[in-house]
């Protein structure tokens, strides 16, 4: 009989906990970076003091509460208002000008986390006078970011970093206009999230929207293979209208996609595509 | 076929002049790709990518989503961001945490090409002022990698590869010459 190396035990191990989330849960990482879901999952076994993968494969599929806490270990949480403040200003010049053609706009926020980007996109549509006839919905796999995204409270610390954002991202009032201050923490202006309508939405195997007039799914496709950027880019082409708006993050693209030919590029910078009038050509 | 697939440097303050000095003398061909964390402001304009090209025979760029990392090429990690290394030599950028106070983080980009290259990696750890690195060399040695700290007495700030010693014992303490020379040995 061979002896397996050592290699190869950790990549079975690793390969069969990820056959069992996604069997057990129906949250299937095999199609994200693999460097990324294994730093996460070995910080996972070592915090909770276990020995292999084997052993947190025990561990979540008998014990809800401990998936959900690998699922938040495995989401990303790093976030902040109007992070990237030239392409908040960018989408303020080259894309809300015909979001305000349409009498009803609908924006799609895929992956948003804790909710801060939400709020940013909220209060740009209040300033350009738009919030009030635009549906958002907000959507992300895990659980607590949603809970926390639909709070709208978060530390303190941060203001100042959002406020700086806030001003660089051509911000027309204060940002103070838009929270209140409860001991340490800040509670964002509830009008903002009138019509925010959060959701569980897992991009890998869920399905699309319709009729959206923009999605903003930004630092989300980095960590898919691109296999699964392909796949995801395909399920927003099918949610989006003829004209509507994608915009990813920063280091984000379409290379990987094959409805690239489906979009023109409005900001190549700033990552802003727009879905061809007539459709898929 | 070289041993080694792939070189990962890692530097803090005083990187520039140290990393320069180190490329300089690397061929045009040098076979092994190079992927470099140097320790950067976030809202920098990543003017180090010019300033290297400039200087070495090497191709110098920011390391880009997705990319394979190629022979002759140097890579450096985009402000803001980690850098992780896939087992198909590719480059997954991530907006995580910060680790060691930093993005990108030394640790990371080590750890992440320690799991996935394995035996085929060489780490370097060159000057700086917090323990960045370390962990991560350490994980590259675990790995079957092999480990280089630049000696702390050339260091322009000593504190990095000096953590770098204890924790790791790496197999070479050198100088930046003898660095070069080194890589361009192990690359035949």
């Amino acid at each position: 009989m061979r002896t397996p190396s050592k290699d190869e035990i950790n990549t079975i191990e690793f390969e069969l906990l990820l056959e069992a989330i996604s069997r057990g849960y129906g949250y299937d990482f095999r199609n994200y970076s693999k460097a990324h879901i294994l730093r996460r999952l070995t910080y996972f076994q070592n915090v909770n003091g276990l020995q292999s993968f084997t052993q947190v494969q025990d561990l979540v599929l008998h014990n809800k509460s401990k998936m959900k806490e690998l699922l938040g270990e495995l989401s990303i949480k790093v976030t902040e208002m109007f992070r990237d403040p030239a392409f908040y200003r960018m989408l303020r010049k080259k894309v809300i000008p015909l979001l305000k053609t349409y009498p009803f706009p609908k924006i799609w926020i895929a992956g948003c986390s804790t909710g801060e980007e939400v709020y940013s996109m909220a209060i740009l549509l209040k300033e350009e006078g738009l919030l009030k006839r635009t549906q958002i919905f907000a959507t992300d796999f895990n659980e607590k970011a949603i809970e926390k995204a639909k709070r709208g409270i978060y530390s303190i610390d941060k203001i100042k970093l959002y406020t700086v954002n806030y001003q660089k991202a051509g911000g027309k009032n204060s940002f103070s206009d838009y929270y209140t201050v409860i001991d340490n923490r800040v509670e964002i202006n509830p009008e903002l999230r009138q019509n925010v309508q959060f959701a569980l939405h897992n991009l890998v195997s869920d399905s699309k929207f319709e009729m959206v007039h923009m999605i903003s799914c930004r630092n989300v496709l980095i960590y898919f293979n691109k296999e699964l950027q392909d796949r995801v880019i395909s399920l927003f082409s099918d949610s989006l209208i003829n004209g509507g708006y994608l915009v990813l993050g920063m280091k984000e693209s379409l290379l990987f996609s094959s409805k690239s030919g489906w979009y023109k590029t409005i900001d190549a910078e700033r990552k802003i595509f727009q879905k061809k009038l007539s459709g898929k050509h | 076929m070289a041993r080694y697939k792939l070189v990962v440097i890692g530097a803090s303050a005083g990187g520039l002049t140290a990393i320069e000095k180190l490329l300089t003398p690397l061929p045009a061909g040098f076979a092994i790709p190079i992927v470099i964390v140097q320790h950067i402001s976030p809202d920098s304009e990543n003017y180090m990518v010019t300033f290297l090209n400039e200087r070495c025979n090497l191709r110098v760029k920011e390391a880009d989503e997705k990319e394979v990392v190629l022979p002759g090429t140097v890579y450096i990690a985009p402000p803001n961001f980690h850098v992780f290394i896939e087992e198909d030599l590719s480059i997954t950028l991530s907006v995580e945490e910060r680790v060691n106070f930093s993005r990108p983080s030394i640790d990371v980009l080590f750890e992440t090409a320690a799991t996935s290259i394995r035996e085929g990696v060489i780490g370097v750890v060159l000057t700086g002022g917090n323990q960045d690195g370390a962990m991560g060399l350490k994980m590259i040695k675990d790995y079957g990698g092999l480990t280089v700290v630049q000696s702390p007495d050339e260091a322009q700030v000593s504190i990095m590869p000096t953590i770098a010693i204890s924790t790791t014992h790496p197999d070479y303490v050198l100088t930046l010459s003898e660095i070069s020379e080194l890589l361009i040995r192990l690359s035949r």
